[in-house]
């Protein structure tokens, strides 16, 4: 990006003219992110029962709809919008349900007391997630619009983070909302947008505050006193988060989702720093009373101590990925069903592993690194610091997430309850991270629509052959 | 805001890499050690995934599979006749695993194995099922029911070898279990393995005795204290030994005398007394030769081969016969078999079937070939000599004092008519001043036209009304003696 005669990228702040729309890039990738879990759904069922499924057409038929209706509404309302978010996400999206579906064939783990099968209230709530999507593009003119709201977004995110302490925990974790009879929330989900809005807003204000009005002391810019206020305030939520509700995952998703605006925001090394000396300081002063905590990091450390103590999870599932090997089991011939308890929700990354090996699990990762890459590329090529930071914080909050999960199952480090995004069982996650998609798609579309064309000078107007 | 924007991508792409890292650690470095991890479920539901191959003696299967549709197994391992065979075959259980032969031969038997590689991928690419491999026995099935028969239900164990080639024959073991018992993962199976186990059953049914439970092998081991006397040129068979009856052991105060104070075995020769099983003079023979001697015959027969030797493995690992380096007393009393002196079954039967084939000691092995599904060999079993602890001259001496023992002295029960039998007696003392029932004994070779194809050991736990020397010969040589009418039958 040296300079601009040599940029042909879609990454400039200033659009040398008009970009082409790449819409019909990505329908034609949106044909393939269609037909490749229509022929894994295929695969499955001729594994499993050696005959084509019999939901294979309405299977395709449903997901190519929801492709082809985002598709349209992203042509209508957004057409200059980023052409691969769509298409991967819509891949992971139908992958996903396959391998939920593949996993309710076991009867092991599909019964009546774990809910029974659970890909069509997963095809459900991906129809809803969809219709989010659609009402996000169309209804939100303009992804600036939210910047009016940055209080109440942190009010809003603040409750939903509160709300799980109230209800009963599940499985070790208070991060459900459950209202009886109509099901449970993972109010998390919501938030990690809702919260990277608030940070953007924020921070956009004051920025040049936090970056320029700070003491020098030992080589390294502090921030003012009350400039720190706000931080700490996130850094005691998201131990709170730890503590109150046990949820790992979500409290370092929140703060590394803080510092890396806090960063982009302020361009001070120093408040990384910073960051990382809290977050040190909250993960030792937690992991030493909280037993949850520590549980998890001794099972990550030992898994087949764990396993021998009856925690089989975190060793079954090293089991899967090892007995993928290189090429996998093959689609509805792996044996992940073992791992048992959260098969299709937590761990269904070591599904993926096992079935599809480590081919399949390298094109998975890299697809959502994809995701990754494209949402902090619409960062670089916003023209407004709103856009920038929103769209970085949805960008790295998306890939940190990836990261805790899949890195939690491969045993990279510790694991924390959290879904995958896209793939896992879950209406919740399934729903936010559609949403998310949408607010990147808008503000990559304001991003890469060609300026407005100069306002008509009368002059011009003047010279004009008047017609007969 | 660029700058710290393009770090913020390098840092997701780093994150991106950790993860790619990770999934090739897992799946490719590591693959393999979690793949067979035999806490790995995977590896148990494969083995049974598809009927098992089978273990065949005289050409027929003693073992099979059954379908049982189960959670995770859809096939179970059966057993003909179980008891008879559970010491060749071990067992294959879907709860408990696997041990000797079906855990040895694990990958042929599942088809698993790399030579059947090829056998597999044109199975995959028909779309047949996996078909494993078959073991084929060197056991003789006759030999091997005749020892059982024999055993009745006294305690004890046989092996019987091919002393030309090694080959194993018989292997039997009295208490035995039935391997189908426990062959599943029920609840009912896990009781039936429970009530085997050692503390649960204290005449322990599931320890292989003929293999890796040792002895003191009593007067039978006089054979390899006479071939080291032979061998040391300073004895001869029939050449009268300076030996006193009673003997007093070395640097104690201990008389040592002979059973039924026989009035023979005063200066006796080396056939009398084995003939009628003289302590004195084979106690005395060991004392003369020395520790250093004795120890390094009884290892040219076999004994203290350590464990990470695998000359002796048949393949199933026998438990290792002792002949320890000890003191004067202890080794004159080592020379007759007593005090720190411990045998398997199969290695007196090797002792046996040493001096049967002139010397020449050959490797035990009771696994003929590995047979692939399409019934191509993929590995044959050669002879292997193991030793010669012996010259041919002295092992023909020895013979000579076997038969007189048959023939005319404690082992006439062994006599089969029109057979030459060769043989050698023992009642082995055990617990606190021998106050426990003592172990009967009885090895001997069976010799047709051209040599022997037959060497047996017998042991007899408990022998509660007989505690005389007499006990190897009247317990032990019977079944001796049926197990080689069962070879010779074989061979008439």
């Amino acid at each position: 990006m040296s300079s601009n005669l040599t940029n042909t990228g879609s990454n400039t702040t200033v659009s040398p003219g008009g970009l082409p729309s790449r819409r019909n890039t990505e329908l034609a990738m949106l044909v393939f992110a269609v037909l490749i879990p229509v022929f894994a759904y295929a695969n499955v069922g001729l594994a499993k029962e050696g005959s084509l499924p019999t939901g294979m057409l309405s299977y395709g038929l449903g997901l190519g709809l929801l492709a082809g209706v985002a598709h349209l509404v992203v042509r209508r309302w957004a057409p200059y919008a980023d052409p691969l978010m769509l298409p991967i996400a819509t891949l992971l999206n139908g992958m996903g349900l396959i391998f939920i579906w593949r996993l309710d064939q076991e009867p092991s783990i599909t019964h009546k007391a774990t809910g029974g099968e659970a890909a069509p209230t997963q095809m459900m709530w991906s129809a809803l997630a969809v219709g989010l999507f659609v009402l996000v593009l169309v209804f939100l003119k303009d992804h600036r619009v939210l910047q009016r709201y940055t209080y109440i977004s942190m009010a809003a995110a603040l409750v939903l983070l509160a709300a799980p302490i109230f209800f009963p925990a599940k499985y070790g974790a208070k991060i459900w909302i459950t209202i009886p009879g109509v099901g449970s929330l993972q109010p998390a989900e919501f938030a990690k947008i809702i919260i990277a809005v608030f940070f953007a807003g924020y921070l956009m204000v004051k920025r040049d505050a936090l970056a320029l009005a700070s003491r020098r002391f030992m080589g390294l810019y502090l921030p003012r006193g009350r400039d720190l206020g706000p931080i700490i305030v996130i850094w005691a939520l998201s131990l709170m988060i730890l503590v109150f509700e046990t949820d790992l995952g979500t409290s370092l998703l929140f703060f590394g989702l803080f510092v890396v605006m806090l960063y982009v925001a302020t361009e001070r090394t120093s408040w990384i720093v910073f960051g990382l000396g809290l977050s040190a300081v909250g993960a030792i002063a937690v992991a030493s009373f909280e037993p949850h905590v520590q549980g998890r990091v001794q099972d990550w450390l030992d898994p087949m101590q764990a396993f021998k103590d009856g925690s089989e999870q975190p060793m079954q599932a090293l089991w899967a990925f090892g007995s993928g090997g290189t090429l996998g089991s093959g689609l509805g011939q792996g044996f992940s069903r073992l791992i048992n308890f959260a098969a299709k929700s937590d761990y269904i990354f070591a599904t993926v592993g096992e079935e599809l090996g480590l081919a399949g699990l390298m094109a998975i990762i890299l697809l959502y690194g994809l995701i990754v890459e494209r949402g902090i590329r619409t960062s670089l090529a916003a023209r407004d610091p709103f856009g920038k930071l929103l769209a970085v914080g949805l960008a790295s909050a998306f890939g940190l997430q990836v990261f805790i999960v899949a890195g939690g199952v491969m045993g990279l480090i510790p694991l924390t309850g959290m879904t995958l995004p896209f793939m896992a069982q879950g209406g919740s996650s399934v729903v936010a991270n559609w949403a998310l998609i949408a607010v990147l798609l808008k503000i990559s579309d304001t991003a890469r629509r060609p300026a407005p064309a100069p306002a008509p000078s009368p002059d011009a107007e003047m010279t004009q052959v008047v017609r007969p | 805001m660029n700058k710290p924007l393009r770090r913020i991508a390098i840092f997701c792409g780093l994150l991106v890499l950790a993860l790619l890292v990770r999934s090739n650690w897992l799946q490719f470095v590591q693959a393999d050690d979690l793949k067979t991890d035999p806490k790995n479920r995977r590896v148990d539901i494969a083995r049974y995934a598809q009927p098992r191959g089978n273990i065949i003696v005289d050409g027929k299967n003693i073992t099979g599979s059954t379908v049982v549709n189960g959670n995770d197994f859809k096939y179970k391992r059966t057993y003909k006749n179980g008891e008879l065979w559970s010491p060749v075959t071990g067992y294959a259980s879907q709860a408990f695993g696997a041990n000797q032969l079906e855990k040895l031969y694990d990958p042929i038997l599942t088809g698993d194995d790399d030579r059947l590689f090829f056998n597999r991928t044109i199975d995959m690419l028909t779309g047949k099922q996996q078909k494993g491999g078959n073991v084929v026995t060197t056991l003789n099935a006759k030999a091997q029911k005749a020892a059982f028969d024999g055993l009745g239900d006294k305690k004890g164990a046989v092996a019987a070898i091919n002393p030309k080639t090694g080959a194993i024959l018989a292997l039997a073991n009295k208490p035995s279990y039935d391997p189908s018992v426990f062959a599943g993962n029920s609840e009912k199976d896990g009781e039936k393995y429970k009530a085997l186990q050692r503390k649960n059953d204290k005449d322990d049914p599931t320890l292989n005795r003929a293999l890796r439970q040792t002895y003191p092998p009593g007067s039978t081991f006089k054979v390899v204290t006479a071939a080291a006397g032979l061998e040391s040129g300073n004895y001869d068979l029939d050449g009268k030994t300076d030996s006193p009856d009673p003997y007093r052991l070395p640097d104690s105060s201990t008389d040592l005398g002979n059973e039924g104070n026989n009035p023979a075995c005063k200066n006796a020769s080396v056939r009398v007394a084995l003939q009628w099983s003289c302590n004195t003079v084979f106690a005395k023979m060991s004392n003369d030769l020395g520790n250093d001697e004795m120890m390094k015959m009884s290892e040219q027969f076999g004994f203290n081969r350590d464990l990470d030797d695998d000359s002796q493995d048949t393949p199933v690992r026998p438990a290792v016969s002792e002949y320890p380096k000890d003191n004067k007393p202890q080794n004159a009393q080592a020379g007759i078999g007593q005090a720190s002196n411990r045998a398997t079954p199969l290695q007196m039967a090797m002792v046996a079937s040493a001096v049967a084939n002139d010397g020449k000691l050959m490797k035990p092995y009771m696994v003929d070939q590995l047979v692939a599904p399409n019934l191509n060999v993929l590995e044959q079993t050669k002879p292997k000599k193991l030793s010669q602890p012996v010259s041919a001259e002295n092992a023909q001496k020895l013979q000579q004092g076997m038969e007189t023992v048959v023939n005319d002295g404690t082992g006439t029960a062994g006599k089969i008519p029109g057979v030459t039998v060769g043989g050698k007696t023992g009642t082995a003392q055990h617990g606190e001043d021998n106050k426990d029932n003592p172990y009967a004994w009885f090895i001997s070779y069976a010799k047709t036209g051209d040599g022997s194809p037959v060497a047996v050991a017998v042991v007899v736990e408990s022998s509660d009304t007989l505690r005389g020397d007499i006990a190897g010969g009247k317990l032990a040589a019977p079944i001796a003696k049926s197990v080689m009418e069962a070879v010779l039958d074989g061979k008439r």
